[in-house]
């Protein structure tokens, strides 16, 4: 393998000194160019995303857990996983009470492993992997007081099985989002893992409307993300979709069946 | 499998692409895709002065990477491997093969998932797989189809396109046995989430390729629209990412005028759904992720196309297929009728290069040379030079392309002599062109040079008199 490795090097090397290339400068003016009035990035923004089905919910710092919760119980959703180590994640917690009385305290970050996500593992699994209504008819009314939440608090491998089967949605933070594309910005961490945005059938991320950026490439300057990329850094700009069956738009294919974005203004 | 060494039977693109001709449902489904494709690639660079700017800075950013491509592998390799990315090179697609059996026994695996890999097609990567042991099952929803078919994808950003709802709704009932007859696009689609998601949750390894690797960073960029390459690349517990060694760019600042272009060109998106960027496996304390990440860089010919100065504009390629889309040959025939991993445009003058003049030495002259892959080219590849070039390799003994000169042939070389000749000298373009103003129509439509071009075109009706006799009674006088 070392030896494909030097002999393709070295041929490169050959072939290049051989004939070398002058590349003509890469002016990024046209990046530069595209710009917004403040005022204008969020609308641009909401127009581009839903015109890939993403649905938008407006909130402020005091009531978005609120607005999630009411939003999930409407759509008939049970079950939440969240990141319980950030500051979105502790306020969730915080402000889902009062508690069912199964829940009781196995939300809370702090306490981590033991509680959390085994107490769960007794409620029953839906048998079909999309447990709520898309877009369905509003469930009975007491079905809103049950949004179970789930903390991600611990190894994937340790509950695969509930994360891909038994959980209507997930909720994770944003870096902001980006007016040329319509995007959201995710960097996931370690008390924010990958699969929060994924798998479950529903997305729920939190925007915050002071961080929009014109563009992509603006965002990675003026946050110097070359001096540090995560595990995973991603756009995210819809729920997941398909073209693949004769060109018509599916949504849902493999990732979230849902994109919800809350607005905290 | 993928054994590309000596010279092979020729590929009869001709035939294949008859029996294309002939199949009204094969032409209306790509006749609507691509018609499709073009009207929305077309909104998207409405503003002309954006196109162009955005152009000549991702064919600008292409050209550099290009410029310093051995130094930016390196670059590469060693920030991949300090962010815990483990890097493997493969100058065949049989060294890479037998890196990633490497991995699969090592790992014990039984399942592996893959998302949309281009240089895994170039690989024979599935069928290599299943003959050890391991089921490798496409997780881009077209090219699951494509595999349930048995077939191979036929447009490389839309594999499936060949089909309509209802052949792949028979082909669902045919292969799965939950499925029922319902010819609706979200019905199958949500049929092949659920048995997918399940292979998601179980397989060992996840696959997937690459649109863009960042030598400052060690960063791998994929674009995708269902989840799948996340799905690969996150949930299995090995990830291995494959990238042709041209997938480079220098910085991290490069990759936003690329992934600008890409969807833009190819499906008329201004972005895809994701665009997943991963600069290391699962690192202590997450608690997702990959734990091992592998990268496969292959050459498997590309050195070589590397090495030719007018040749190596090819390598800038970033694979929207946008040439296919507007191809007058593609559109028409599809993606089958080249039998090779690239169709279209860009395969005519990739494949030839890859594997050899004598096995592809028809796909340059698939061509019009129309141009319309040239301008639509988000990075400004000269598809038509390059195609006239590889022409010329393919009947010029020498060694500038694999197999130059497979179909150099005695009888061309003849004519071409003779018709040398007839025009270097006055008398003999005068004797020449007397006999066919005065036999030309007596000939026989059968004869051997004639009867190819007269098979499908009507001869031509020579004039009774030359253009000199009719110049010359207008008073024009000879040079």
């Amino acid at each position: 393998m070392s030896d494909a490795r030097s002999a393709i090097l070295a041929k490169l090397r050959a072939s290049r000194d051989a004939h070398p290339i002058t590349p003509p400068p890469s002016d990024t003016t046209v990046l530069a160019d595209k710009r917004w009035a403040p005022e204008e990035r969020l609308p641009r923004i909401r127009r581009l995303m839903e015109a890939v089905h993403t649905e938008f919910l407006d909130a402020t710092e005091a009531d978005w857990p609120a607005v999630v919760r009411e939003f999930l119980a409407r759509e008939g959703a049970t079950t939440l996983l969240y990141a319980p180590g950030t500051p979105d994640g502790k306020t969730l917690a915080a402000a889902t009470s009062p508690l069912p009385p199964r829940e009781r305290e196995g939300t809370h970050a702090e306490h981590g492993e033991g509680e959390g996500l085994s107490e769960h593992d007794s409620n029953p699994t839906p048998d079909s992997p999309s447990p709520f209504p898309l877009r369905g008819p509003l469930p009975s009314p007491g079905a809103g007081e049950g949004v179970h939440l789930i903390p991600y608090d611990r190894p994937v491998e340790t509950f695969k099985e509930q994360l891909f089967e038994g959980i209507d949605a997930g909720l994770t933070s944003t870096l902001g989002a980006i007016a040329e594309t319509g995007s959201l910005i995710l960097w996931p961490s370690a008390q924010e893992p990958r699969l929060l945005s994924l798998v479950p059938h529903i997305h729920v991320a939190l925007l915050r409307a002071d961080a929009l950026y014109d563009t992509f490439w603006q965002a990675m300057r003026d946050n110097r993300w070359a001096e540090g990329m995560p595990t995973n850094a991603l756009l995210v700009s819809g729920p997941s979709k398909t073209a693949d069956i004769e060109q018509t738009l599916a949504y849902g294919v493999h990732g979230p069946k849902r994109l919800i974005v809350v607005v905290i203004a | 499998m993928a054994e590309h060494h000596g010279t092979e039977a020729p590929v009869n693109f001709a035939a294949a692409s008859k029996a294309a001709l002939l199949d009204p449902q094969l032409r209306g489904n790509f006749r609507r895709a691509m018609d499709g494709l073009m009207t929305k690639r077309a909104v998207q660079f409405a503003d002309a002065k954006e196109w162009h700017d955005m152009r000549a800075l991702a064919a600008s950013v292409r050209l550099r990477a290009l410029s310093k491509l051995p130094e930016l592998l390196e670059k590469l390799e060693a920030n991949c491997t300090r962010n815990g990315i483990q890097v493997h090179w493969a100058s065949t697609t049989d060294e890479a093969n037998a890196i990633v059996l490497d991995i699969m026994k090592r790992v014990d695996a039984k399942l592996a998932v893959k998302g949309k890999s281009m240089v895994t097609e170039e690989m024979h990567l599935n069928a290599f797989l299943e003959e050890h042991g391991i089921e490798a099952l496409e997780a881009d929803l077209g090219e699951y189809i494509v595999q349930l078919d048995g077939t191979m994808p036929s447009h490389i950003i839309m594999p499936a396109i060949h089909l309509n709802t209802k052949q792949i709704a028979h082909l669902f009932k045919r292969k799965i046995k939950e499925a029922e007859s319902i010819e609706d696009a979200a019905y199958l689609t949500g049929l092949a989430r659920r048995i997918l998601r399940q292979k998601f949750m179980n397989a060992d390894v996840g696959m997937s390729g690459v649109n863009a690797a960042v030598a400052e960073t060690g960063t791998l960029c994929l674009i995708e629209n269902e989840g799948n390459g996340r799905m690969c690349t996150t949930v299995p517990p090995v990830h291995i990412a494959f990238m042709g060694l041209e997938k480079v760019v220098e910085t991290l600042e490069d990759v936003p005028p690329v992934i600008s272009l890409l969807p833009r060109s190819a499906t008329g998106q201004p972005i895809t759904t994701y665009v997943n960027m991963i600069t290391s496996p699962r690192k202590e304390g997450e608690l997702d992720g990959p734990r091992e990440i592998h990268l496969v860089i292959l050459d498997n010919g590309r050195s070589s196309v590397y090495a030719d100065a007018e040749l190596r504009d090819t390598l800038r390629c970033i694979r929207c297929g946008a040439c296919m889309n507007h191809c007058p040959v593609y559109t028409k025939v599809g993606g089958h009728a080249y039998e090779a991993p690239y169709p279209g445009p860009i395969g005519k003058i990739l494949v030839p290069q890859m594997e050899g003049l004598a096995k592809r030495g028809e796909m340059p002259h698939a061509c019009t040379m129309c141009n319309a892959c040239v301008e639509i080219c988000p990075v400004k590849i000269p598809i038509v030079e390059i195609m006239g070039r590889l022409r010329v390799e393919a009947v010029r003994p020498g060694d500038a392309v694999k197999d130059s000169g497979a179909q150099a042939s005695k009888t061309e070389a003849m004519v071409w002599k003779g018709w040398a000749a007839m025009n270097a000298s006055p008398m003999a373009y005068k004797i020449a062109t007397m006999a066919m103003s005065k036999l030309g129509n007596a000939a026989p439509t059968g004869l051997p040079l004639l009867k190819e071009w007269t098979s499908v075109r009507t001869k031509p009706r020579f004039a009774s008199r030359t253009l000199h006799d009719l110049a010359r009674e207008k008073g024009i006088p000879d040079v």
